[in-house]
């Protein structure tokens, strides 16, 4: 054997970050294999059906099901009546599932069947009488809190939230709500009255923010079974498992350690799955009265009527800053309808606040905001949460004040804009900020000013194509959101005797791609290729707690726990193999499937062979280990001030358009944008979400729009309510800031909710660079802006309104 | 009570004998009666393209085809692609181009996709965002899918 033949053999070192790695469920997903929720059957399953209202606000006289329970094939048909222990769901917990003695909007669920076959069910459902008185119908918020408005929830029902109801032996109903405001906001920093006195500029504006909903591909559902001994088995589209065990327990009064929830792949999730709706209890409901496993699927209609929207918003702004170009102040009201009942929808002043008081510096800033009761669909989280609106109306008047001044809104956007190490005045603490490398990075990409001013000096010439560019940046967070006790995520790690790793982690994939994102961070730290790795993550017997999909925080919380699960394994792994080659750990590293030398990459020994000397030899040991991360972030004060999330997200997008002036249609024609998403773990998933963030902001822009009149859904279907296609989407031309968060997974940090963002911001800018006129109204549908264009839109004004003291 | 009906169709190479309810969907039979589910219900009136299978060469909803219209016609779902080399090249340019988020659209347009591809529709990126508009979306912005459709296809800009 001659000397160059025993050359050790040396493994580079390869990093899997920052790759282009193919999602991992995709062959399975493109092969139409994978099972989601509507796929799955159980023998002996029964089919549920709800029946909903036909009126929009109405007292229930009567509900009679004797016809639709001698139907044959019929098991069991339930009204409220049927549940005496029902308790009230919701943020507020003011919301029956089956609906006591009123119903308050158009999806109000009144009965429901379990039945052999879906169409037996429905026609069961046709056979149920009901006897209505109508009341008046509340379509407008600003109606709602006129004195004397019709009260959408008077009666003793629901709870205030307290959840003394939940008391042994108290009684569920409380007291009602004597107006119709279901929940108020009062934010301050600064003293917006001396930062107006200061200001050599201020403008007010009213913006007006439409119903949008997720519309997931997959409709909603659920399938649930008792088993004899009457635990409960749940397969489920929930974002957030392990807190929906401990709700379902106490709307099933239960034992939540009876409850366990498998989540099938999910056919989207946007939001739209983060609270409990009546249907997934009405189902519970419908399996114990059958003592049968009970599947439920929406039909299209249902799933526009009965499904979360985005919250309705009327906002007044009110801005200042001086000649140089320093904000002064910025004070902002806001109405939220929030529907017939409390979902998340309500709570997303959370949110907005933090843009309007910290997306920028404002030395002085309050705000105040109602989420009123009015009898329209019931509004829930949806992407961006709240931000979408406060970024709509902050954005626009950005662009205003720099006119006014006379300022290039680039310089006044740097001149305002966040950087590292600064604390705002909510309390929020931005170590990596790559905000103002997002706002050059996107202008000179798009050559923003460049097309600005030459836009604003083509308005006048002949033609009636016009173009624009606009401009628009968010904050988010991005590092997790610390609302509820934990923001905290666990992880189970095992390694096999073939050195393959099994990852149990509590984050849900919902399509975002977290599975591979978290695959990668374990794989990165264990010298392993991404095919070496299994992951579990989709049920509640086996994974450990994770608080749930939302406030884009999987990468990093999730991230942050696989990575803590998979260092503790490495270190494990470097101890045993230290001392059976008698040399320092620090020597020792995890490359390509070895242990290597840590300085030459030369192989000591393969991994799966050391593993297998660990359980079948002397040590008689298997490599697992546990991790749960928290967040170093705090809850917020009773003034909302804190710094609730580890890390923040920014962001710039440069939106480029054509306006025809004759028909008033926009086309979006080039988005430009720059994120700082501290690091790109998976450029291949990064960008995808951009993409389709970009493009669902472009259908809150310009298409979508849930049409409510006086309580009624006009357009439950895909022909009237307005997805984008594939021929509308713009060139899309992305870049990634890469601040490199210090406590982040590698650096990187949240960004699935960021890219919808500032879209219909940047469009309203460039509708104004393109034509000069301003839109304060969403979407930019064609009648809309032509008939702003032509002065035929009257100036929105709404008076900020306060509940009596 | 329904009036059922006995077709007999080729579906994915293989003659199957089915009976149906007249009023059943092709969309149904295939789901809950055959139990290929990899073709979905996404609203069931023709607006999003997540039911799209192929009908003697031609693409279509099969939630506004009833189930009887498939006596004796030769039917593809996403199933009958998996042992067939250029659905394998489609299948793999959407994995590697990132075009599977949530992937309920997916086997629709794929279903879609290989009609453009076989029929050599594609020839550039303005036809296959034409050839898919009947396919809604709503993870992956389009871009990605249209890059996976081009790869194989062969498209320009």
């Amino acid at each position: 054997m001659s000397v160059a033949e025993k050359k050790p053999r040396v493994i580079e070192l390869d990093s899997l970050i920052g790759k282009r790695i193919p999602k991992m469920d995709a062959p399975e997903k493109a092969s139409g294999r994978t099972r989601y929720i509507h796929d799955i059957n159980l023998s002996g399953q029964l089919h549920g059906k709800i029946l909903r209202s036909e009126r929009i606000h109405a007292l229930i006289k009567s509900i009679d099901t004797s016809a639709a329970k001698e139907l044959p094939g019929v098991h069991v048909v339930i009204t409220a009546a049927d549940i005496p222990d029902q308790r009230p769901i919701g943020v507020a917990r003011d919301h029956f599932p089956l609906k006591v003695g009123r119903v308050r909007s158009e999806r109000d669920e009144i009965a429901a069947v379990a039945a052999e076959t879906e169409e037996i069910a429905e026609a069961a459902l046709k056979l149920i009488k009901v006897v209505y008185e109508d009341l008046p119908v509340i379509s407008n918020p600003e109606d709602a809190i006129k004195p004397g408005a019709a009260l959408i929830h008077p009666e003793p029902h629901g709870a205030d939230g307290s959840h003394e109801h939940l008391k042994q032996g108290t009684t569920i109903a409380h007291k009602g709500k004597p107006d119709n405001v279901a929940m108020t906001f009062d934010y301050a920093h600064g003293d917006v009255v001396r930062g107006e006195a200061e200001s050599d500029v201020v403008i007010e504006d009213t913006f007006k923010l439409h119903y949008v909903t997720h519309c997931c591909m997959g409709v909603s559902g659920m399938i649930a079974e008792f088993d004899a001994s009457g635990n409960l088995l749940m397969y489920s589209n929930t974002q957030v498992p392990f807190l929906h065990k401990r709700e379902f327990a106490e709307y099933l009064n239960m034992d939540p350690a009876r409850i366990r929830i498998i989540q099938p792949p999910i056919g989207g999730g946007f939001g739209s799955k983060l609270d409990i709706y009546p249907f997934e209890v009405i189902c519970l409901y419908l399996a114990r009265a059958a003592k049968r496993p009970i599947k439920m699927l929406f039909t299209r209609e249902e799933e526009f009527l009965a499904s979360p929207t985005r919250q309705p918003v009327l906002l007044t702004l009110r801005s200042g800053c001086k000649k140089d170009g320093t904000l002064t102040f910025r004070q902002v009201h806001t109405l939220h309808d929030n529907g017939a009942y409390t979902s998340w929808g309500a709570t997303t002043p959370f949110v907005m606040m933090q843009t309007f008081s910290s997306l920028y510096r404002v030395p002085h800033c309050d705000y105040h905001t109602a989420a009123v009761y009015t009898n329209n669909p019931y509004a829930g989280s949806f992407r961006g949460y709240g931000n979408l609106q406060a970024t709509f109306a902050i954005e626009q008047h950005m662009d205003m004040l720099a006119e006014k001044i006379g300022m290039d809104p680039l310089a006044f956007r740097l001149k305002n804009a966040q950087d590292s190490g600064e604390t705002t005045g909510q309390g929020m603490v931005f170590k990596s900020c790559g905000f103002k490398d997002c706002l050059t990075t996107a202008a000179t990409r798009s050559d923003y000013t460049r097309k600005f001013k030459e836009n604003a000096a083509n308005r006048s010439k002949p033609g009636n194509i016009k173009r624009g560019v606009g401009m628009a940046s968010m904050l988010h967070v991005g590092g997790g959101a610390k609302i509820y006790p934990s923001d905290g995520c666990g992880t189970i790690l095992k390694m096999d005797d073939f050195a393959n790793v099994t990852l149990i982690t509590g984050a849900s994939e919902i399509g975002q791609g977290s599975e591979t994102v978290l695959s990668q961070l374990v794989c990165e730290e264990l010298g392993l290729p991404i095919s070496a790795i299994t992951v579990v993550n989709n049920d509640t017997a086996i994974t450990p707690w994770d608080v749930g999909v939302h406030a884009s925080r999987t990468t990093f919380i999730a991230g942050n726990s696989a990575i803590g699960a998979a260092k503790k394994a490495k270190t494990k792994i470097l101890a045993v193999a230290a001392k059976k080659y008698d040399c320092a750990e620090s020597d020792l590293d995890l490359r390509g499937g070895f242990v290597i030398r840590a300085g030459s990459g030369e192989v000591v020994v393969e991994l799966s062979k050391l593993l297998r000397n660990l359980h079948f030899q002397d040590k008689a040991e298997l490599v697992m280990t546990t991790f749960y991360y928290e967040p170093p972030s705090v809850h917020q004060d009773k003034g909302f001030k804190g710094n609730v999330s580890a890390a923040y997200a920014w962001g710039t997008q440069v939106v480029e358009v054509e306006v025809d002036t004759d028909t008033g249609t926009v086309r979006m024609t080039k988005v430009t944008g720059a994120h700082d998403v501290g690091r790109v773990l998976n450029r291949l998933g990064i960008e995808g979400q951009i993409e389709g963030g970009v493009v669902m902001g472009q259908g809150y822009a310009l298409t979508e729009d849930l049409m409510i009149e006086n309580g009624v859904m006009k357009n439950p279907n895909f022909r009237d309510y307005k997805l984008v296609t594939a021929p509308e989407i713009p060139e899309m031309d992305i870049s990634f800031i890469e601040s490199m968060d210090g406590e982040g997974p590698q650096g990187a940090k949240g960004v699935g909710e960021a890219p919808s963002i500032c879209i219909a911001a940047a469009t309203a800018n460039a509708i104004a660079n393109a034509t000069g006129v301003r839109m304060f109204e969403l979407p930019f549908t064609p009648e809309r802006v032509y008939r702003t264009l032509h002065g035929r839109t009257p100036k929105l004004y709404w008076k900020p309104w306060r509940a009596e003291q | 009570m329904s009036l059922k009906h006995d077709i007999e169709f080729t579906l994915n190479g293989v003659k199957r004998r089915v009976t149906v309810d007249v009023t059943m969907t092709a969309l149904a039979m295939l789901r809950d009666v055959i139990g290929l589910t990899g073709t979905k219900y996404g609203c069931g009136e023709g607006e999003c393209g997540a039911c799209t299978i192929q009908v003697d060469g031609m693409s279509l909803n099969s939630c506004l085809m009833f189930a009887v219209d498939c006596d004796g016609r030769n039917v593809t779902t996403i199933e009958g692609l998996a042992n067939d080399s250029k659905a394998d090249a489609l299948r793999e340019a959407f994995v590697e181009h990132g075009a599977v988020q949530c992937g309920f659209c997916t086997p629709g347009m794929i279903m879609q996709a290989d009609h453009l591809v076989r029929n050599e529709c594609c020839g550039d990126t303005e036809s296959i965002k034409r050839g898919i508009e009947g396919n809604l979306c709503r993870c992956t912005g389009y871009k990605k899918i249209v890059d996976a459709i081009a790869s194989v296809s062969g498209a320009q800009n």
